[in-house]
């Protein structure tokens, strides 16, 4: 007997007016496990993630969430899936009208309805989970650099303990050293929580470091997927190009030559 | 060559499908006022920004304006030995149009910009994509706060910028025209009619909509990065001036049109 994918994508299309974003994505990500979404920019990854999260409406295809079909579903029920969504986005998107503490005790306040004082003893717990201390949590957003306002990011997205988490290009903007911290807390709080992850990057070390599967899309389809360890053996040009970072190949960087 | 029928025809169609998504805004938002839950923490935040720090240039603006309106009431009713008319002016004038508008124009320079410019960025921070993630509604989080705020507070500024316009006008007709105190007073209030003080509230109250609306439709709909929240900003305050316009000549004709 096969278990329900913990998300399932299937055959989705998404265009923005005359241009095909998504043409026919296929993807499953197996409960607990870590997929990584690789492609160059403007492949479709992020459409892909707007998708799943509802920001988006697919105009053909399938999208479910632990078995619930998500497309076209009433605006209530979706509330309720996104309870089961955890996100860390690519600048970290920290509201910045809030303290630091408020930033991660968000989604506890708001949607599970904690009230402040017990929501911010959590807040501070996550903030040590990925190493700030808990006067960090009285700060600003503005106040923090780059690194840790990835760290608070990743505090938010693993506060109400998610059952699927969503990392859009977690390293971005860091330097490699802080880029293999945020790596290594990612792949430790999923290890914790036990949660089902899908991550777009187009960083190779983070890919390797978090990934228990790649999929690799290009020009809205997904062209190739499979088990990290296989993704050097992968016999397929796009990939090897990509992964291997090279001008040189099938891929045509879309660039004006002077 | 370009048919100037087609670039009419394109202009007023796309000038239509402006209003049509203006007014699926307003009216998602109305509608979500009607629905629980109410951010009443975020509604008080917001009648403080609008209103009490709006006060000093709403309070200065009426001010000057009613000491002028006195004194060319005086010149011109000189003309015809009428100075004795200014009083009763002066408080018609101020009530019925100078105050409401006004003042209404001014916190649209002051708060739809704000709005504009706080939504607009959140926006393009994905700090709004971050509030769906944690399961909340961006409408009722961000627009209807700033709506229901916008709507009770104007009147209340009005109210204030009406008393401070007309003893704008008592100051300058009783210290420099050579008025008297208790006449001014006595005529001031004869003038005054019931109806006088509704139709201020009203186009108030309107007013702050509209304020609220293009401040909140602007920056929730900016694109584009930092010229794109300038060019929310700018929208924002230009459609709130004429929106203001337009409203006030609609309500003057339906309550003083006969």
């Amino acid at each position: 007997m096969t278990s329900i994918p913990m998300l399932d994508l299937t055959d989705v299309h998404k265009a923005f007016g005359p241009k095909q974003v998504l043409k026919g994505v296929d993807l499953k990500v197996a409960k607990g496990e870590s997929m990584v979404i690789i492609g160059g920019s403007g492949t479709g990854k992020s459409v892909t993630l707007k998708c799943i999260l509802g920001m988006l409406k697919p105009d053909r295809g399938s999208i479910k969430v632990d078995g619930a079909e998500i497309v076209g579903m009433r605006q209530s029920d979706r509330r309720e899936v996104l309870t089961k969504f955890g996100m860390l986005f690519q600048g970290a998107a920290l509201f910045d009208s809030l303290p630091v503490w408020e930033n991660v005790a968000f989604g506890l306040i708001q949607s599970k309805g904690l009230n402040r004082k017990d929501a911010r003893e959590i807040a501070i717990e996550k903030l040590r989970r990925v190493g700030l201390s808990p006067d960090v949590g009285e700060l600003s957003p503005a106040e923090l650099s780059g690194g840790m306002q990835k760290r608070v990011g990743l505090a938010r997205a693993i506060a109400a303990e998610p059952e699927i988490i969503f990392f859009d290009e977690p390293t971005t903007g860091l330097d490699p050293i802080m880029a293999d911290v945020i790596n290594d807390l990612i792949v430790e709080c999923v290890k914790d929580l036990g949660a089902t992850t899908l991550s777009i990057t187009h960083d190779m070390a983070s890919a390797r470091k978090i990934a228990d599967r790649i999929a690799m899309l290009y020009r809205g389809e997904i062209i190739w997927e499979g088990a990290k360890t296989d993704i050097d053996n992968s016999g397929n040009d796009y990939v090897n190009q990509f992964i291997h970072g090279r001008a040189e190949g099938p891929i045509q960087m879309e660039v004006l030559k002077l | 060559m370009t048919n100037p029928l087609a670039i009419i025809g394109r202009v007023f169609l796309a000038s239509l499908a402006e209003i049509g998504r203006l007014s699926v805004f307003a009216g998602t938002a109305v509608s979500h006022i009607a629905r629980p839950p109410l951010y009443w923490r975020l509604m008080l935040k917001q009648m403080w920004l609008i209103g009490y720090n709006s006060l000093p240039v709403v309070g200065l603006t009426a001010l000057f304006t009613g000491a002028a309106l006195a004194q060319q009431i005086f010149v011109g009713g000189s003309r015809f030995n009428a100075e004795s008319v200014v009083p009763g002016v002066v408080v018609i004038a101020i009530v019925r149009e100078l105050g409401p508008v006004l003042g209404g124009l001014m916190v649209a320079g002051r708060v739809s910009s704000a709005m504009a410019a706080e939504l607009g960025t959140m926006r393009v921070t994905e700090q709004i994509d971050a509030l769906v993630t944690l399961s909340t509604d961006p409408f009722k989080y961000l627009v209807v706060p700033r709506l229901v705020a916008a709507v009770l507070t104007l009147p209340m500024l009005v109210i204030i910028a009406n008393i401070i316009g007309v003893m704008g006008g008592y100051v300058i007709g009783t210290g420099k025209l050579g008025l008297n105190e208790a006449t001014y007073l006595q005529v001031t209030k004869d003038f005054l009619e019931q109806s006088d003080v509704v139709s201020s509230l009203v186009k108030a109250a309107v007013f702050g909509f509209i304020i609220a609306l293009m401040g909140s439709y602007h920056g929730y709909n900016s694109r584009g990065g930092a010229q794109g929240v300038g060019k929310a900003t700018t929208n924002a305050v230009v459609s709130a001036f004429i929106a203001i316009l337009m409203a006030n000549l609609i309500i003057t004709v339906i309550v003083f049109g006969g």
